[in-house]
This record gives C-alpha cells, sequence and structure tokens, in this order.
C-alpha cells in the first residue's frame, strides 16, 4: 500500500496542538461516494443489517474493505500514511459515528473530550472527514488547540463555553482532521443551507508508538540541550515547534504544557533525554539527589 | 433580590493567571432572564477588574491550592475561574 509517512514537523505539531489538518485528500467523486455511505449507515444505525459495520479491536488494514469508498479515504496514501506515523500500521479499529446535522439546526455542543479519563502517555487517534465544503460561519467541528494533554472527564469541560483560540473548522471537501484522543471539541450549529456530513473513525495502537513517521530529517531538527530559551534558540527545530502557546494559556500553562509535550516527544521519539529549556532535567537530577523516584515528575 | 422583579445572570470568567486584572482566555454566561443580552462571540471583558467596574459582583475566586507531591505539573481543568453575578430587570420590557 501506497503510503506518505508525516514529518518530524507534522508529529512536532501534533504533539504541540494535539490536531493535524490533511486539506482535501479526497477528490470529488470519492466524497460524493463516501457521503452516499454515510447516509446508508446512517439509515441503519444500531440495527443487525447496518453496513460497513465494525467490530471493536478489527485490525486496520480489515476496516471498510473494497469498495466501501469511506475504506478508499482512510487508504489514501497521505491518510493512511498519517495514521501509521501516529499509531502504527498494526492499529486495531475502535469505533466509527456519522455525524449529520440538519441544515438550520443551531445547537451548539457541550464542550467535550471522547471516551473517559484517558491517563497513558500512548494514545488513540481519531479522524473527521468531511465529504463536503464547509463555509466560514457554517459550523464544522470546534476544537480548542492544544488541550489534548490535560486530564479531564467528558463533559467536564462543557462550563467553559467560549476560549480563547477555539477553532470551528471550515474547509474544503475531501478534508480529514486528526484528533489526539484527548483534545476537547463539540459540534457546532449548522446556520447553512445543507445537512453537514462528518465521518469519524477511532482506531487505537497496539504496538508503542516509537519512531513511526519519516524520521530522515529527525537527527537534523534536534538541537539537544544546546536549545534552551533563555540561551540560544533554533527556529524550525522540534523544541521550537514544541514551544508553541495558545491564546488560552496563562504562563504558568504553558510552561507546564511545555514539560508535558517533551515528555510524550520522549514516548515518541524513544529519546529519554529530551527536553524543552530544562524543564524536566532539572527536577529529574535532583530526585536523584533526594533518592526519591524520577518518576515523581511527571 | 426581588424575586419578582429580578433574575440573576451568572458570569464565569477564565483568566491568565491568579490575579483579579489578568487579562480573561475564556468566558461564559447564563442569564436566568432569559436570552443573554451579552454578546456571545465576543470577550465580554478583558479582565476580571473589568467586569466588577460594569457592576457584576464577585462571588467565588478559585482557591489557590499547593500541588501535591508528585502532581505538580499534571494539569487538568482551568485554574484561574473567577465567578460573578448581578440581577437584571424582570421581566424585560
Amino acid at each position: 500500500m501506497s503510503t506518505t509517512l508525516l514529518s518530524t514537523r507534522q508529529v512536532a505539531e501534533f504533539v504541540a496542538r494535539g490536531f493535524l489538518e490533511l486539506p482535501a485528500v479526497a477528490d470529488p467523486d470519492l466524497c460524493a461516494a463516501a457521503q452516499a455511505e454515510m447516509a446508508a449507515i446512517l439509515a441503519k444505525w444500531g440495527r443487525p443489517d447496518r453496513p460497513s459495520a465494525t467490530v471493536s479491536g478489527t485490525p486496520l488494514d480489515d476496516v471498510l474493505p473494497e469498495p466501501s469508498a469511506l475504506g478508499a479515504v482512510l487508504r489514501l496514501p497521505a491518510v493512511r500514511g498519517a495514521i501509521d506515523s501516529l499509531v502504527g500500521p498494526e492499529a486495531v479499529f475502535d469505533h466509527d459515528f456519522v455525524h449529520m446535522k440538519p441544515a438550520g439546526d443551531r445547537d451548539r455542543q457541550a464542550l467535550h473530550c471522547d471516551a473517559a479519563l484517558d491517563s497513558t502517555t500512548g494514545f488513540d487517534i481519531q479522524l473527521f472527514f468531511f465529504p463536503h465544503d464547509i463555509g466560514p460561519g457554517e459550523g464544522g467541528t470546534g476544537f480548542v488547540p492544544g488541550t489534548h494533554l490535560r486530564d479531564v472527564h467528558t463533559t467536564d469541560v462543557a462550563r467553559y463555553q467560549h476560549l480563547a483560540g477555539e477553532r470551528s473548522w471550515e474547509g474544503p471537501a475531501g478534508t480529514v482532521l486528526i484528533f489526539h484522543q484527548s483534545l476537547w471539541h463539540r459540534g457546532m450549529p449548522n446556520p447553512s443551507a445543507q445537512d453537514r456530513w462528518m465521518y469519524k473513525i477511532r482506531l487505537n495502537p497496539t504496538v508503542p508508538q516509537v519512531r513511526r513517521w519519516d524520521t530522515s530529517d529527525l537527527d537534523a531538527v534536534s538541537p539537544g540541550h544546546s536549545d534552551h530559551v533563555f540561551a540560544t534558540t533554533t527556529p524550525d527545530t522540534v523544541p521550537a515547534w514544541l514551544r508553541r502557546g495558545e491564546p488560552w494559556m496563562g504562563p504558568s500553562d504553558h510552561r507546564l504544557e511545555l514539560m508535558a509535550r517533551a515528555r510524550l516527544w520522549r514516548h515518541l521519539s524513544g529519546d529519554d533525554a529530551f527536553d524543552i529549556d530544562w524543564y524536566l532535567t532539572r527536577h529529574e537530577q535532583r530526585s536523584h539527589l533526594d533518592g526519591r523516584a524520577s518518576a515523581d515528575v511527571r | 433580590m426581588d424575586s419578582s422583579t429580578q433574575r440573576q445572570e451568572v458570569l464565569i470568567l477564565w483568566l491568565a493567571h491568579a490575579a483579579l486584572d489578568a487579562p480573561v482566555v475564556g468566558w461564559s454566561h447564563w442569564s436566568g432572564a432569559g436570552e443573554a443580552e451579552l454578546d456571545a462571540e465576543a470577550t465580554p471583558y478583558a479582565t476580571g477588574v473589568a467586569a466588577l467596574a460594569d457592576g457584576w459582583r464577585l462571588l467565588q475566586i478559585t482557591p489557590t491550592v499547593a500541588p501535591s507531591s508528585g502532581s505538580g505539573s499534571k494539569e487538568t481543568l482551568l485554574r484561574h475561574e473567577y465567578v460573578f453575578e448581578r440581577f437584571v430587570p424582570w421581566p424585560r420590557s
């Protein structure tokens, strides 16, 4: 199967922000076929004769086999390459869902993250496929970049009606968004005159998510501890991509998010010495001096 | 509050840090008088103090709780939450 793996920069941006966009990767014919398939699924949702009902745990290669148009979207080189880069080709199916927001539906879903508490460093991904254009103000999926590494439980975040930096996705037909499992998101109102369709699928890794992307440039963009925000920093390197702040973050939020991102980058890169601005390392060194377990520095 | 002529509105602001004059980074608003008058999409106030200056009463500040050992760097919900209220005429003319 032909795939286009993600670059180091794309993976670093996913670690920092919790999402990736693959704009207009499906052509109009595939979009039309996929939307028709979504309608057929939704018409029989939950019934024994629901088409394309995949069993949780099914290997990725067996999900939505030909002639499924939704399966063809998953098998597009850019989409399959992103999946392989983040959860590996050994990933398995978790669940899927067809979202249809009727034209003129003004209801805004409460902000939430999916599933239940997910406290592992390893993560699932969720793909959101949009088979038609979504114009400015026409809703799409709302999401808050950078919220994916916080420990919250589903609708605990529903109290937040507005957060600075929240995005309401708009863009061309055939786009796939990929979310970290814990990114805060919601379905937005649909003030447009057309029903809004979206297909979501969640995938679980089954092997360590270590260096699965195109790592040919990894050494070149990994400056090591010579890169420090109080000394010298190098643009277009992993620490520079991971330092990105979000409008909803205060100063202490940002600093703690950097530590969380560094931990996740260690997990993905296999580099246990990786750090951003020495935050993890100084604690670990002191913990050894105290005789305390370094695991205290989460 | 005179419930025959007034209704409560609640405004929650999340601020960038622990001071009440810190910038607003999130907000929510509910009104017991029906549809809210605040613009749902625009930041209602630049800071928490700006809400006080506009007549909102501060009801609650997130307690500043020292992080427990071993959990100092684990983030969950937003830390700096400020709850305000005001009373508005009801029914609206």
